[in-house]
């Protein structure tokens, strides 16, 4: 015990006299979480509209006021020429246009049916999406409107109609921030645990005192212990100052028990740790540990629905999803901060965690006592 | 008494073989040069004996501990200082002293006196809480020395410990060792100086794999006829290239 | 120009012989383009819904057997009661839940009013919308198909063009901006890394005082990360166009040539973070966090700029990869030629040119 709380103290004392390494460790994480979580809002808002209204009847003009009323619509230009409206999606002026043939009014009244013409930039299909569903209700809604207007009194007796009510569970606000701050955190104690460790041990081997610390009588576990204990420390450190802010600046929900996402954290920092290990028993340099670990990184946060959902996977992708520890962390942060899951509800997550962290950190030591 | 006996120790890489059967054994308070050509096999002799490396086969004991079984026993009796600099650069000179002597086991109250004491032998006392990187090599090298014997070993390994360092800082360096042998410490040193051959007890040279020469300076010169050790060093190197 | 020749070829065998590094930048974009165009999507399909149906009708009955048809819902399982169904959120199980009252068929048929309820889990506040509007959607259709409505009185109907991406596939969104990163990262942290190393290990100072000019130095030790991110950007384009049918509708030329600009902007960002600094760590450091980071979240690549607050927006300006990404997707999707391009081009080069002024002004003071 002694000897691990001297290799302890040797880890802290040159922690802390980095201050490169500080910044990184708290600094940075901080700022990339407010900005972060600022800048990853999937939320669409502000759709620019352009208008090409032919027909300049009262009932266009009515549609085109029923766009402007909604809060998703800007309408930026109008012109009468189908070209310019494609001129203005290309030149990002528009994502919508919305083309009003002549004798729109005269037709829906004559004909009983008339046709609008949507025009939507689709590179982004998300937003393409939206954009389309809520240019269809607004559509929809006036339809209704103008149909109850002019048949007057004179309206056959109406069908019955199911309405459709929905409510926002957890996030009634809507606030993009709620689910990001839980995600982001993850990422940023994965960052920390798993570059520090890996890079922190490999730069012993790297600088030769490895060898030094090898033919002392401390014990390899010692060694390992001593090096991951700070980071493990750190990353809940962490882990509680991400939680700070996220209450404080975001005032994110925390609707659950932040004691079981310490203790999931505790769980999940032992397999990251055990990852940075063994990136560092098959590295020799602080630069090839860098990016190997960047690679892995950048693989793990994209397939760990923190970003992009997972059910929208195909299925080999999402069975992958199963072997990425990101993926249960961001999954379990969410369920606790914001829908106040139980232990008992995260306890599949939990095992998983609990399976991870023996197999990664077998692998990693039996690498380790392998290589030396 | 014999604090090392190495008896046919061998290491193979595969089909190279990196130590071919030697045997030696140093006295205790010898100050045992092993000594060799780079690539000669003695840096990998001596990571067996300091239990880094497991040995092919053969049998050896180091402070009386078998090198196979007893490798934890054998790292509490053992110093160690190696060609690298081995002290953390980031670390200041008291906490180097501090975190060495703690992983040794040094008590707490036994641990203070020592490093005030180590600190007003080497002079350190005004850069205790300056960082080992900016100290100039020379004094690195005999704080790191220092730190290698601090918890009494019975033994003190040094690989090419005066490496870069200018004629005066050797010079000193040596009076450390001579003072640390008094004391009763077993020094086993290598080196590629042939001048710092001459100040240890007794030297073994290395060549392919094997021990060359083995015994006092006065008797190597006398075995290969010629005035120094460099002559003798260029006689092995040849006959090596030869065999 | 054959000493200029040596300085390249040495730079070369340090690339190729280390084989890790060297795996990284031809298995990162790789790895990337695959992963983008085959797994990750930012689509919303597959969510997972549970039933609370009091009715149990054969209108209940088909209105979900509709929502669960489509490819956004599937069909978790009944559930009894709203305890069960917040129960079955906190496991993570379902995404949304349908809440169907009692009678609905013969409310339907009797002309009676009647209500059914959609809950749906905010915390994803996109995907609750979407999979709201989608739900009502589904159920509308329906009932109009039931009710036989198709010849209402005073039909709107729509017409839709989906310009640029009729499938809406989320890959073509993507592309762009993983070339972008893989560039930012072989062109400028590379180069950035590379040069610093040479100062770090002091070869540096032998390559300044021996015959070479040192712009040709630098050049020299610059062009094969060029080389290589040309290299790459070929690859990217080529996978994106032949695996997944990513369209170039615009120049071919003009593509090369804003890539090439981009490339040379990048370059210049490594090599100005080189004058900066004389160890690799920091290089490392500086490249990941003030490149790479800015360059993966404020520049469009995933996240909308648009929806992103004023200040961040205003910060998105300064990042050289935003206007290669805006760059990309007109010449790529949309095929509009260089008049619709021509401002983003000019910003980059003023860019491009104003970091090798600074890079230039940075090493003539370190050398003076």
């Amino acid at each position: 015990m002694r000897t691990i709380f001297f290799l302890l103290r040797k880890e802290f004392r040159q922690i802390f006299r980095h201050r490169v390494l500080l910044m990184l460790i708290f600094v940075m994480p901080i700022i990339q979480l407010i900005i972060l979580a600022n800048a990853a809002d999937y939320e669409v808002r502000n759709i620019l509209l352009h208008v090409i209204d032919h027909d300049l009847s009262p009932t266009s003009y009515r549609l085109v006021n029923h766009f402007q009323g909604s809060p998703h619509f800007i309408l930026t230009s109008t012109s009468f020429n189908p070209q310019r409206g494609i001129d203005a999606i290309n030149a990002d002026k528009a994502d919508l246009v919305l083309e009003i043939p002549a004798q729109f009014e005269r037709r829906l009244l004559r004909e009983n049916s008339a046709q609008l013409h949507l025009n939507i930039n689709a590179i982004n299909g998300v937003k393409a999406g939206l954009a389309q569903g809520y240019a269809n209700n607004i559509i929809r809604n006036f339809n209704q409107d103008i149909r109850a207007e002019w048949l007057g009194l004179a309206a056959p007796p109406q069908p019955g109609r199911i309405a459709i009510t929905y409510s926002n569970w957890f996030n009634p606000e809507m606030a993009y921030s709620a689910f990001m701050v839980p995600g982001i955190l993850v990422m940023l104690v994965t960052l920390v645990g798993m570059f520090l460790s890996g890079i922190n041990i490999v730069k012993e081997k790297e600088i030769g005192t490895i060898e030094q610390i090898n033919v002392t009588p401390i014990r390899k576990s010692q060694f390992i212990i001593g090096k991951l204990l700070p980071f493990w420390i750190i990353g809940l450190v962490e882990l509680a100052i991400g939680l700070g802010v996220g209450k404080l600046i975001f005032d994110i929900p925390m609707v659950g028990n932040l004691g079981l996402v310490f203790l999931f954290a505790a769980i999940y920092m032992l397999v990251v740790l055990g990852i940075g290990l063994l990136v560092s028993t098959i590295t020799e340099t602080q630069q090839q540990a860098m990016f190997i670990s960047w690679f892995f990184l950048i693989v793990f946060i994209l397939m760990s629905g923190l970003f992009t959902p997972i059910e929208s996977m195909p299925l080999w992708a999402q069975r992958i999803t199963w072997f990425n520890p990101i993926a249960y962390f961001v999954e379990v942060n969410r369920l606790i901060l914001l829908k106040g899951s139980s232990f008992m509800d995260i306890r599949p997550h939990l095992g998983a965690m609990v399976a991870f962290a023996f197999t990664i950190n077998g692998l990693a030591v039996w690498n380790y006592r392998k290589r030396s | 008494m014999d604090v090392i006996t190495a008896d046919k120790l061998t290491k193979r890489f595969g089909d190279f073989v990196a130590v071919d059967q030697i045997s030696f054994s140093v006295k205790q308070g010898e100050i045992f040069g092993f000594l060799g050509a780079n690539g000669a096999g003695k840096t990998t002799a001596m990571r067996m004996l300091t239990g880094l490396s497991r040995p092919t086969s053969g049998q050896a004991q180091v402070a009386g501990f078998d090198i196979y079984r007893d490798v934890e026993k054998i790292k509490r009796r053992i110093g160690y200082m190696s060609q690298k600099f081995s002290l953390y650069e980031d670390l200041t000179v008291s906490e180097n002293i501090e975190f060495y002597g703690g992983v040794y086991g040094i008590k707490a109250r036994d641990l203070r006196l020592k490093t005030s004491q180590l600190l007003s032998e080497l002079g350190l006392q005004e850069v205790a809480r300056t960082l080992v990187g900016s100290l100039p090599l020379g004094w690195k090298q005999k704080l790191a020395f220092s730190v290698a014997i601090m918890h009494d070993p019975a033994l003190v390994f040094l690989d090419e410990p005066t490496g870069g360092v200018d004629p005066i800082t050797r010079r000193q360096f040596w009076e450390m060792i001579y003072q640390a042998a008094d004391r009763g410490v077993t020094i086993f040193v290598t080196t590629h100086y042939m001048d710092e051959a001459e100040y240890c007890d007794r030297i073994s040279m290395m060549a392919n794999g094997r021990i060359a020469a083995l015994g006092t300076p006065q008797e190597l010169r006398e075995q290969f006829q010629a005035p120094d050790m460099n002559a003798i060093f260029l006689k092995i190197a040849r006959g090596s290239q030869t065999a | 120009m054959r000493q200029l020749r040596i300085v390249i070829l040495k730079e070369f065998y340090h690339i190729l012989r280390d084989s890790r590094t060297l795996l990284i930048l031809f298995g990162l974009p790789l790895v990337q383009i695959l992963l983008f165009g085959f797994a990750i999507t930012n689509e919303i399909k597959g969510a997972k819904m549970a039933v609370v149906d009091a009715s149990g009708d054969d209108i209940s009955r088909e209105m979900v057997q509709r929502l669960t048809a489509s490819d956004y819902f599937i069909y978790q399982g009944r559930a009894g009661s709203r305890e069960e169904v917040l129960h079955l959120f906190r496991e993570g199980k379902i995404k949304m839940a349908l809440f169907i009252p009692p009678n609905l068929q013969r409310d339907f048929y009797h002309g009676e009013a009647t209500e059914i309820q959609l809950l749906a889990d905010a915390t994803d506040p996109n995907t609750a919308t979407t999979l709201v509007n989608y739900a009502t959607a589904i159920i509308n259709d329906y009932q109009l198909e039931k009710l036989d409505a198709q010849d209402a009185p005073f039909q709107i109907k729509t017409e839709l063009t989906m310009r640029y991406n009729p499938l809406l596939k989320s890959v073509y969104l993507f592309v762009p901006g993983v070339m972008t990163v893989i560039l930012m990262l072989v062109s400028a942290m590379m180069t950035s890394i590379a040069l610093t190393r040479e100062k770090e290990l002091g070869t540096m100072e032998v390559l300044l005082v021996s015959p070479l000019q040192p712009p040709f130095i630098i050049i020299g030790k610059v062009i094969p990360y060029f080389i290589l991110g040309m290299v790459n950007a070929t690859l990217i384009v080529t996978l994106g166009v032949l695996v997944f049918g990513m369209p170039v509708q615009g120049s071919w030329l003009l593509l090369g040539a804003e890539t090439i600009l981009f490339i040379l902007t990048s370059l210049a960002l490594g090599i100005l973070i080189s004058t900066r600094t004389d160890s690799q760590q920091v290089a490392m450091m500086m490249s990941l966090m003030a490149l790479m980071l800015p360059t993966i979240i404020l520049s469009g690549f995933i996240f909308p700029i648009e929806s992103m607050p004023r200040p961040l927006q205003l910060l998105s300006n300064i990042i050289p990869a935003k206007w290669f990404i805006i760059i990309l997707r007109n010449i790529m999707l949309k095929g509009v030629g260089f008049d619709f391009v021509w401002r983003e081009t000019l910003i980059l080069f003023g860019m491009f040119s104003f970091f090798t002024l600074l890079s230039i002004r940075n090493f003539k003071t370190r050398l003076a």
